[in-house]
């Protein structure tokens, strides 16, 4: 395991910096990267001081490694619309992204594994069939659409649940009031429900196809075989003895799977009107407010990575088969 | 598939295959019927896509005219455009980026995936220490980052988006590769003196094509869902060429008063199109990977 990760960190290094050196060439594709700072009405000499003054009059080598060293100290550049550090503009919306992203996870991971099972074990019948055409149908529909039709359907017309709006919990958790954010805990539920359930519909689909393939792959085994033959339960020949290697190949794709249920909740917090990272980064597209886009695309990234690192070693912790 | 067999059985095996599935059949005619609206889209639509109407804006589907002629039939947007019209004219746009960013990504990711598995050692590190870098990124974020910079434009997309896809045809492509090159086919045109580029793709590509072409008909379908949720975001095309995904975005500001045909349309064009590529995508890779269907 030691070494694993010995072998894993420096890997992780490599593509954090891969990761900085493509959002630090993003903003020079466009030719001069000076204009996306100033406004377009701006006189010659106000371009040559901003260039001046954001180093873009330096040679590309410097410049990127002005950023790398900002980057190490946080300073993730100043949003143009806010006037402040992105930062800090990213800090103040990441928890409300990340209750929706943890949420949609848990509905991703934990909604498909009963729904694979069912699958696998009716094979063939009609459960299998609707279950695995409604899986096809997840996989196809956009969440931001199946988000607009939630909206309509069931917060407009029966009104069971929220339209749009959110209620804090993790903010209050991280300003230490406990008290209030346990409080708020049933109602930040409630407004979660919707928009979790839009990202997490083409995650669950597929992990569900993904648990059921696994699940029959793993049936046809000796182990299980003799498990029945034991006399064991079904009940538990399923769930002790096959579920242990059916859910290898999910949790492997767990740290991807963040990484996708990120983007879906980037989308999808546009249309529950969420204050978090998504919603911000579609004022930053409309404002242009660039420094904000590329700072968010890196704090995301980097949370990517990590999770990636730690999923990638609970794999090796669960499966001894990956060599050390 | 067989070798021996000659071409034509090999089409008559295929076209009996999916005339056998009939949600692989039903899809494929789905998709043509979808191409040929795409292609004559000035012919079938009943109006301009861009003619304004102030005065009947936001009608409601199955709108009349004075003579009691259909004039509206999904309705009109907020500038009184005819949407079934703009329904007709996105199905371009998404067709369009579709095939195009799976093109540019597929010929970027193979190439890539050949030489990385042919040549090994360094060249194979590099390129996948690349893959690594891309799959870090939240995919639409990157493509966000990227058209924000560069601007919209149809081009800028297709090459965002096609660039977005290429790891997974690269990380195929080397995989089959690898195994492909110890095969005595290559070693006898190695020996015959066959130079390298035209073993990697004239002798392995045409042997490791029926993998990238499943992926391929998977990765048209997430393209379109891409770029639905990028038009939907502002980011893409000019406005002024209609898309589904900016008319979803568009019906956003008529969500409360219930005007659900607006996002109703265009949502279920994207959605039977992507579901279309999908199930196609499926099948092929039962037909083309008979082993794959003992586990299903």
């Amino acid at each position: 395991m030691f070494f694993y990760i010995l072998r894993r960190i420096p890997q992780t290094v490599l593509v954090i910096f891969g990761v900085t050196l493509v959002t630090f060439i993003a903003l020079q594709i466009g030719g001069d990267p000076t204009y996306l700072f100033v406004s377009e009405r701006a006189s010659p000499e106000e371009i040559e001081e901003t260039r001046k003054m954001l180093g873009f009059d330096k040679p590309l080598h410097i410049q990127y490694l002005i950023y790398l060293s900002n980057l190490v100290q946080l300073d993730f550049g100043d949003s143009l619309y806010y006037r402040q550090p992105a930062l800090t503009v990213i800090l103040e919306t990441l928890p409300a992204t990340i209750e929706l992203t943890i949420f949609s996870m848990l509905i991703a991971i934990f909604g498909s594994i009963p729904f694979g099972i069912l699958a696998a074990i009716y094979r063939g019948k009609w459960i299998d069939g609707s279950l695995m055409a409604i899986a096809m149908l997840g996989q196809s529909i956009p969440s931001f659409w199946l988000g607009i039709m939630c909206i309509l359907y069931i917060s407009l017309n029966v009104s069971w649940l929220p339209i749009s709006g959110h209620v804090p919990f993790l903010m209050l958790i991280f300003q230490g009031e406990f008290i209030q954010a346990f409080k708020n805990l049933p109602t930040t539920i409630t407004y979660l429900i919707l928009p979790s359930f839009a990202v997490a519909f083409y995650s669950v689909s597929r992990n569900a196809r993904l648990i059921r393939s696994s699940m029959l792959e793993v049936l046809s085994q000796d182990y299980v075989r003799t498990a029945r033959s034991k006399g064991l339960s079904e009940y538990i020949v399923i769930m002790k003895h096959a579920m242990r290697n059916a859910w290898l190949p999910v949790v492997t794709i767990i740290g991807l799977e963040f990484g996708f249920v990120i983007s879906g909740v980037v989308v999808v917090e546009v249309i529950f009107a969420w204050p978090g990272l998504g919603r911000t980064v579609f004022d930053a597209i409309s404002n242009r407010d660039i420094p904000l886009v590329q700072a968010a695309v890196v704090v995301i990234s980097l949370f990517v990575i990590v999770i990636n690192l730690i999923t990638d070693l609970v794999y090796a912790k669960l499966d001894p088969r990956i060599k050390l | 598939m067989n070798s021996k067999k000659t071409n034509n059985q090999n089409i008559k095996d295929f076209l009996f295959a999916l005339i056998k599935n009939k949600w692989a059949l039903t899809s494929i005619i789905w998709l043509f019927i979808i191409i040929a609206i795409a292609i004559f889209a000035s012919q079938l639509a009943p109006f301009d896509p861009n003619k304004n109407n102030i005065m009947e804006r936001v009608a409601p589907p199955l709108t009349l005219d004075k003579q009691g002629n259909m004039k509206y039939l999904i309705g009109s947007d907020a500038l009184g455009r005819d949407s079934f019209s703009r329904l007709i004219f996105g199905a371009q746009v998404s067709l369009i980026v579709g095939f195009s960013a799976v093109l540019v990504g597929g010929i970027l990711g193979t190439a890539l995936g050949v030489y990385a598995g042919y040549y090994g050692k360094w060249i194979d590190d590099i390129i996948m220490r690349l893959a690594d870098i891309q799959l870090a990124f939240p995919f639409i974020l990157l493509a966000i980052l990227f058209l924000v910079v560069l601007g919209e434009g149809l081009i800028n997309l297709i090459i965002v988006l096609g660039i977005g896809q290429w790891v997974t045809y690269a990380r195929i492509a080397r995989a089959q590769t690898i195994s492909q090159k110890e095969k005595e086919y290559v070693e006898a045109a190695k020996a015959l003196g066959v130079n390298n580029f035209s073993i990697m793709f004239g002798s392995i590509l045409p042997n490791i094509f029926a993998p990238l072409i499943v992926i391929a008909s998977f990765n048209v379908a997430s393209v379109i869902l891409a770029e639905a949720a990028l038009s939907f975001l502002g980011l893409g095309v000019p406005p002024q060429i209609p898309t589904w995904g900016a008319m979803l975005a568009e019906s956003r500001d008529h969500i409360f008063a219930k005007r659900w045909w607006m996002p109703l349309f265009p949502g279920m064009a994207i959605l039977l199109t992507v579901l279309a590529f999908n199930i196609v995508g499926d099948w092929l890779r039962d037909y083309l990977d008979p082993r794959l269907k003992e586990v299903e």
